[in-house]
C-alpha cells in the first residue's frame, strides 16, 4: 500500500472514530431528555426536572467536544480527499451542506436556551427547546447517514466527463434505500449508546446509596428505552442492514462472516481466526446452516464464499472487518441479554436491590462504544477497496499533492491535540458525575440574563 | 449564469461569516487588552456567549455550499492549503474549548490559562484567514489537474515560488488582524458597559488609524501584484460601488465611535468588512482562484462549479433553508438582552 495513502486513511479513521463517540451519546441523549421532559410535564413531579437538568449538563459537554472535533470532518474531504471531492462532490456536497443549513443552524440556535434557558423560559417552552434541538441531531444524522450511504451504494448519479460523478436525480440521493436500514441501525444505536450510559450511572449512584431519588429514574428510563432498542437493533434494523448488505456487497457479507468456500447452508461462525493466506478459518465455532437462513430466509440456501471473487474486489483488511464485525455483534448479543433481564426484574420490582444486576450495569458503560465503533468499522472496512462502491477506488481518492510526510504531521497533531481533549472530557464529566443531580436548576456560573458559555 | 449565482451566494455566506464570526474573534483579541479583571473578563465572553457558536456554523455552511457548488475549488483549495487549514482547525477546536471550559473551575491558574488561550488563537486565526484570502488574490501554482500545494513559506517572496505566508499574504494578515480588533471592540463597547467599554472605544479609535494605513497599503499593493483587479475594474466601472461600501464604512466607524454611536460604529464595521470582501471578490472574478504561474491554468466559476442541475436543485433547498436560519438567528439575537448586567 502507497504509503500517503495509508497515512490519508488512518488521519480520517482517527479523526471520525474520536469524534463520533460524542455525537453517538447526544444523539440518544436528546431523545431521553425529551422523554424524561414529558414525564415532568405530565406527572408533574420535580425529579424528573432534576434529572432532566443533571443529563442536560453531561449533554452540553458532549456536545461541545462533538462540534469542534466535527467541524475537521467535513474539512477532511477536501484537505486530505481531495481527487474524491473534485470528482463526486457536486453530489455528496449537497448532503454535506444541507446538513449544515438545515442542521447546524437550528441544533446552534437552540442549544443555548435549552441548556441554561431554563429559568428564563415556561416548561412548555423549554420542553419545545429540548425537541428543537433533539430534532437538529437527529436530521444532522440523517445527512451524513445519507452521504455515507451514497458512498456504499450510490443512486441518483450519472457518469461525467473527466471521471466525474454528476447528480442526476435529487429524490434519487436522498431516498437511496441504503438509506433507511441504516439510518434507523445507528441513530437507534446512539440511543442504546444513551441508555446504558444513563442505566449505568443510575447503578453505580443506587450501590452508592446516593441520589435515592434520581437514580430510580435513570435506572427505570434507561432499562426501558435501552431494551427495547436492544431488540430494535437486532431486529429488524440490524437485519435489514444485513441483507442489504448481503444483496448489494455479497463479497462484503463472505468477508465479514469469514466465509471462504461457497456452501449451500452456510454457517454462521461464532469465533474463530480467519486465514487468508491458506483460505480457511482456523479454530472455528460455528452453528450450520443459520447464515444461510438468515440471509435468504431458507437453511440451505447457497452464500457464495470468498473464493467464488476475484481477489481485487476483496476487501483489503479481511481480519480487521471480520473481527469488528464479530465484536460488534458479540457485544450486542450480550447488552441485549443484560437488559432483557434487568427489563425483567424491573418489570417484577425487584432491580433496584439486585446488586448483581446493578453492578453488570454499571460496568457495561464503556461496551456499547466499542460496539457502535466496530458497527462503524464493519461498515466501512466492507465499503473497501471501493471509496464509492463500483465507481471509484479508495487509492483513487486520495489528494494528490498532500505527501505521506505532511499528513502524518497533521495526524500527530490531531492525535495530541485529541489526547488533551480526551483527558479534559473525562475530567469534567466525572467532576459532574460525582457532583450529581441538582435540586435547584442548574447554577449558571455567572449569574445574568443568559449565561457566559450559550451553546 | 446559475454559476455566477453561487459565486455570490457563496461570497454572502463567506462575507456574512467574516463578519459574525469576526466580531467574537476580535473580541477575543481585545479581551486581554481592555478587560482587567476576571469580572470584566466575563462581560466580554458573556457578549459572545449566546452567539459564538451559531457564528461559527456559518463557516460550515459556507463550506459546505462551496464544497457542492464548486466541487473543484474546495478540493483544490482544501488540499492545497493543507498545513494551514490544518492549523485553522487545531486553533479552532483550542478556541471553542477554551470559552467552554474557563467557567468550570474558579482558580487563578486556570482562568487566565484558558483566557490566554482563548485570546492567541482568536489571534491567529484572525491572521491567518486574512493570509488565506492574500493566497486567494495572489493566486497560486495549479497543475495541470487542476491541484497544488503550498508549502507554509519559502523565501517570503510573492512569486511563482511563494510559499502560504510571504510578505504580501502576511500584510493582508495583519490588516485582517486589524480590522477585526477594531470590528471586536465595537462589539465589546455595545455589549458591556463602565470601564471596560471606555477602554474598548479608546482602543478602537486608535487601532482605526492602522487600519486606515492598512487599507490604503493592501489596495495599491493588491492592484500592482494581481494585475486582474484593475483589467475587472476598468471594464466593468460600476465594481466601484463595492469598495465605496468600504470606504463609507470605514469612515462612518471612526465617525461614529467618536459619538459614542456603539451600534452605528459597529455597522459601519460590518459594511467596511462586507465592502473589502465583496471588493476582492469582484475584482477577481471570474476566477475563483487565479494561477501566479499562467493565467490560463486559473480556476474560474465556468471550470471550477457543479454541472447546472445539482446548482438549480441546490437553489431550492438552500433559499428556504438560509431564511429558516437567519429567522432563526434573529430570534436569539432580539432576545438578548440589551447591555448585560455585571
Amino acid at each position: 500500500m502507497d504509503s500517503a495513502l495509508a497515512v490519508h486513511r488512518l488521519h480520517f479513521a482517527f479523526t471520525i472514530t474520536f469524534h463520533y463517540l460524542f455525537p453517538q451519546l447526544t444523539m440518544g441523549l436528546a431523545l431521553l431528555i425529551v422523554i424524561l421532559k414529558t414525564a415532568a410535564l405530565r406527572t408533574g413531579n420535580p425529579s424528573y426536572n432534576e434529572a432532566a437538568r443533571f443529563w442536560v449538563k453531561i449533554f452540553a459537554i458532549n456536545f461541545a467536544v462533538g462540534v469542534v472535533t466535527g467541524i475537521p470532518m467535513e474539512f477532511q474531504f477536501g484537505t486530505n480527499w481531495a481527487r474524491f471531492s473534485k470528482d463526486a462532490g457536486g453530489v455528496i456536497g449537497q448532503t454535506l451542506a444541507m446538513e449544515g443549513v438545515f442542521s447546524f443552524f437550528l441544533e446552534s440556535t437552540f442549544l443555548g436556551l435549552f441548556v441554561f434557558g431554563e429559568k428564563h423560559l415556561s416548561p412548555k417552552m423549554h420542553w419545545v427547546t429540548a425537541f428543537l434541538v433533539f430534532l437538529g441531531s437527529w436530521l444532522s444524522g440523517f445527512f451524513i447517514i445519507a452521504t455515507d450511504a451514497w458512498m456504499q451504494h450510490p443512486t441518483g448519479y450519472k457518469l461525467g466527463p473527466n471521471h466525474t460523478i454528476l447528480l442526476e436525480s435529487f429524490w434519487g440521493l436522498v431516498l437511496n434505500p441504503w438509506i433507511l436500514w441504516q439510518y434507523l441501525h445507528n441513530m437507534i444505536a446512539a440511543v442504546v449508546t444513551a441508555s446504558f450510559v444513563m442505566a449505568s450511572i443510575g447503578a453505580y449512584y443506587q450501590l452508592l446509596g446516593k441520589f435515592s431519588e434520581h437514580a430510580p429514574i435513570f435506572l427505570r428510563t434507561g432499562v426501558v428505552a435501552g431494551a427495547i432498542a436492544m431488540v430494535a437493533m437486532l431486529f429488524p434494523t440490524g437485519d435489514g442492514q444485513g441483507r442489504m448488505v448481503a444483496e448489494h456487497q455479497p463479497v462484503t457479507l463472505a468477508a465479514m462472516e469469514g466465509l471462504f468456500d461457497t456452501s449451500a447452508g452456510a454457517p454462521i461462525v461464532i469465533l474463530g481466526q480467519p486465514d487468508t493466506d491458506k483460505m480457511e478459518l482456523d479454530n472455528p465455532l460455528v452453528v450450520p446452516k443459520a447464515l444461510s437462513f438468515l440471509t435468504y430466509r431458507r437453511w440451505s440456501a447457497e452464500v457464495k464464499g470468498l473464493k467464488d471473487f476475484p481477489r481485487e474486489l476483496w476487501p483489503d483488511n479481511i481480519p480487521l472487518l471480520y473481527y469488528s464485525y464479530h465484536i460488534m455483534v458479540g457485544i450486542g448479543t450480550m447488552l441485549l441479554v443484560l437488559m432483557l433481564l434487568c427489563v425483567w426484574w424491573l418489570w417484577r420490582g425487584r432491580l433496584y436491590g439486585n446488586r448483581p444486576l446493578l453492578w453488570a450495569l454499571m460496568l457495561a458503560l464503556p461496551f456499547p462504544y466499542v460496539a457502535t465503533t466496530t458497527g462503524w468499522m464493519t461498515a466501512e472496512l466492507g465499503r473497501q477497496p471501493w471509496l464509492i462502491y463500483g465507481l471509484m477506488r479508495t487509492a483513487d481518492g486520495v489528494s494528490p499533492r498532500v505527501s505521506a510526510a505532511n499528513g502524518l504531521f497533521t495526524l500527530m497533531g490531531f492525535m495530541g491535540l485529541y489526547l488533551l481533549l480526551g483527558i479534559l472530557f473525562l475530567f469534567l464529566v466525572l467532576r459532574e458525575i460525582e457532583e450529581g443531580p441538582h435540586p435547584e436548576p442548574a447554577s449558571i456560573p455567572e449569574a445574568g440574563p443568559l449565561p457566559e458559555a450559550l451553546r | 449564469m446559475i454559476a455566477t449565482v453561487w459565486f455570490c451566494l457563496v461570497a454572502i455566506m463567506i462575507a456574512g461569516y467574516v463578519v459574525l464570526d469576526g466580531f467574537d474573534l476580535g473580541a477575543g483579541i481585545v479581551h486581554l487588552f481592555v478587560a482587567h479583571t476576571d469580572g470584566e473578563r466575563r462581560q466580554v465572553l458573556r457578549s459572545i456567549g449566546p452567539v459564538w457558536d451559531g457564528n461559527e456554523v456559518w463557516l460550515l455552511a459556507g463550506g459546505g455550499t462551496l464544497y457542492f457548488a464548486f466541487p473543484a475549488l474546495y478540493s483544490a483549495a482544501f488540499s492545497g492549503f493543507y498545513l494551514a487549514l490544518m492549523m485553522v482547525l487545531w486553533l479552532l477546536i483550542l478556541r471553542g474549548i477554551s470559552i467552554e471550559l474557563r467557567s468550570h473551575i474558579e482558580s487563578p491558574i486556570w482562568r487566565p490559562f484558558w483566557d490566554l488561550v482563548f485570546g492567541g488563537s482568536s489571534a491567529l486565526l484572525a491572521l491567518l484567514f486574512g493570509a488565506a484570502l492574500g493566497n486567494v488574490v495572489r493566486g497560486v501554482p495549479l497543475d495541470s489537474e487542476g491541484f497544488f500545494f503550498l508549502p507554509l513559506w519559502t523565501n517570503f517572496q510573492p512569486g511563482k515560488n511563494a510559499g502560504i505566508v510571504d510578505w504580501y499574504t502576511l500584510l493582508i494578515g495583519a490588516a485582517s488582524f486589524l480590522a477585526l480588533t477594531v470590528h471586536g471592540c465595537y462589539w465589546v463597547a455595545l455589549r458591556t458597559a463602565g470601564d471596560l467599554q471606555q477602554r474598548a472605544r479608546a482602543l478602537a479609535s486608535k487601532v482605526w488609524w492602522a487600519v486606515l494605513a492598512f487599507t490604503a497599503l493592501i489596495t495599491l499593493v493588491s492592484f500592482r501584484l494581481q494585475p486582474h483587479l484593475a483589467t475587472q475594474f476598468s471594464s466593468h466601472p460600476w465594481g466601484y460601488v463595492f469598495p465605496l461600501v468600504a470606504l463609507s464604512g470605514l469612515g462612518g466607524m471612526q465617525l461614529y465611535g467618536a459619538h459614542r454611536r456603539d451600534m452605528a460604529a459597529f455597522l459601519c464595521s460590518c459594511l467596511f468588512l462586507m465592502g473589502m470582501l465583496t471588493s476582492a471578490a469582484f475584482g477577481i472574478f471570474p476566477y475563483v482562484l487565479p494561477s501566479n504561474v499562467s493565467a490560463d491554468a486559473g480556476l474560474t466559476i465556468f471550470n471550477a462549479s457543479a454541472p447546472p442541475y445539482g446548482l438549480y436543485v441546490g437553489l431550492a433547498w438552500w433559499i428556504p433553508g438560509m431564511l429558516l436560519a437567519v429567522f432563526y438567528s434573529v430570534f436569539v439575537y432580539r432576545r438578548l438582552p440589551a447591555k448585560p448586567a455585571d
